[in-house]
């Protein structure tokens, strides 16, 4: 089930709005697809963040993926258990595997992001 | 982001059988294959620690057959062809007038005159014009590979699993780098002591007509042991563990076999072969221009191919292979790079620095 209170990138993070700041993570689809997560490199604290651009890069055993931000912002909090237990992000996508925390920017981008309904069928037209 | 499936790329006969197990489907050698059919960690452990069950017939067989066939192998073939009896395997590569490997393939010898070549899929068509074109014999140069499926059992495991569908003791019975030609589960195959895992396994060579029905055989008996399907994901971590080369990454026409640290393949007491002269040179003056290590990140970042590899600041390789090692839990890979005997590089992943040591392979 994709969580309801949580917008979508087309690139699958989600983010998870609450009043100025914003959390960051993946998605179960998203972790599913790619598997065996091993390792995550994230922005540190005071990062600037730009929305639809790369901030971090996720590591499978087949392959290095890419992550773009969701919403532009500055980097406040960032998940550093995924540093020794990137496996979290595939056991727990929407909880203990979050990537970050930030303070946003312009949170009007929040409109441009997909909502629960919306991102199911973006994954299944990328399925067919 | 993800995986994408693409199109025009040739299917094997179990396609549909991939299919309704859930594979991820994978480009190679323009092939669509299976990339994974649940995660990549647990087929590899699965062949480390049981059997794994592999569809490899992207794989290309190429028969070589007739009067003048000893004289053509020996010709194209670096390691010595002359010294295998029937029912003897061996892994040899094909080089260029420059030294440069062509492949790098496995040799059948089923009989004086008859050897089945086989050879990666991404070069099928290329060996077959370069065989047919250094043919100066009566011998018969055929491409069978579209006939012929490849389906390995690999693991500690595949010989009990081969050893219900054999006949006799049959299953315990061939040698490392034998094969036979037998029933399984009722299909006629070529049985063969061969693999790229570094584990005991089986490579089963069977009509494309008798695929579905060897694999549904086998199939049951590989879970029922605790194993299960494995793809071609797996398959990369399985070999780059056990120090095994795969060509179009760690070597190709480009690299002779000392630079991809393949010298023990090259016999240069043995009569001409194509590229003998070149090879003795480079062998006589050990001027390599590079050679082939393998390397352990020494922190988790994941070095990949095409990353570049410094030492003490200077460029000094690429990395040719690199991925996570589910059975070591470390990064490693092996890197085409200046030869010198320093243990330290690092290797550029990203715009930064990660450091890594050389190490002996294989890797386990």
């Amino acid at each position: 089930m994709i969580p309801e209170n949580l917008k979508y990138n087309e690139s699958h993070e989600w983010v998870k709005p609450e009043d100025d700041t914003a959390t960051i993570g993946i998605t179960d689809y998203a972790q599913s697809e790619i598997q065996d997560i091993v390792y995550v490199e994230l922005p540190e604290v005071g990062t600037q963040l730009t929305h639809k651009t790369e901030f971090g890069v996720i590591e499978s055993v087949k392959a290095a993926f890419d992550l773009y931000a969701p919403v532009s912002g500055e980097v406040i909090e960032v998940n550093e258990t995924l540093l020794d237990a990137p496996e979290q992000v595939n056991e727990s996508p929407y909880d203990d595997g979050w990537f970050l925390k930030i303070k946003m920017t312009d949170p009007s981008e929040l409109d441009n992001l997909l909502d629960a309904d919306g991102y199911q069928a973006h994954i299944e037209a990328e399925h067919a | 982001m993800l995986y994408r499936e693409t199109e025009q790329m040739k299917r094997t006969p179990l396609y549909e059988v991939h299919k309704s197990l859930y594979a991820k489907f994978t480009e190679f050698g323009g092939w669509e294959m299976p990339l994974q059919y649940t995660s990549i960690v647990k087929e590899h452990l699965a062949v480390r620690n049981t059997v794994g069950l592999f569809d490899l017939s992207h794989m290309g067989e190429i028969d070589v057959q007739g009067q003048g066939a000893n004289e053509l192998v020996q010709k194209l073939c670096t390691n010595n062809v002359s010294r295998l009896t029937d029912g003897q395997v061996q892994y040899t590569l094909l080089c260029n007038e420059n030294g440069g490997i062509v492949d790098d393939i496995l040799i059948y010898r089923h009989a004086d005159n008859d050897y089945t070549l086989v050879v990666n899929a991404a070069n099928i068509e290329k060996n077959f014009t370069w065989i047919k074109t250094h043919n100066d014999t009566e011998a018969e140069v055929s491409d069978t590979s579209d006939d012929t499926v490849l389906i390995a059992l690999q693991g500690p495991r595949s010989v009990d699993v081969l050893y219900r569908f054999t006949p006799e003791n049959l299953a315990y019975e061939i040698k490392p780098f034998q094969f036979c030609v037998a029933q399984v589960a009722g299909n006629t195959a070529a049985i063969s002591r061969t693999g790229y895992t570094g584990e005991l396994g089986f490579e089963l060579y069977v009509d494309a007509s008798d695929a579905e029905d060897l694999w549904d055989a086998l199939y049951p008996a590989v879970i029922e042991d605790g194993g299960q399907p494995v793809g071609l994901g797996a398959r990369d971590t399985l070999r780059l563990e056990a120090g095994l080369r795969l060509y179009g990454m760690d070597m190709d026409e480009n690299t002779t076999p000392f630079e991809a640290g393949l010298g023990r393949f090259v016999k240069l007491d043995k009569d001409d072969f194509i590229g003998k002269d070149v090879l003795l040179a480079q062998k006589e003056k050990g001027d390599l221009k590079k050679k082939l290590v393998g390397f352990q990140m020494l922190d988790r970042a994941v070095a990949r191919c095409g990353y570049d590899v410094y030492q003490n600041g200077n460029l000094i390789g690429k990395v040719t292979s690199g991925a996570p090692s589910p059975s070591l839990k470390c990064n490693i890979g092996f890197a085409s790079i200046s030869p010198n005997t320093e243990k330290s590089i690092e290797i550029d992943i990203r715009g930064e620095l990660h450091p890594a040591k050389i190490v002996k392979v294989p890797f386990i």
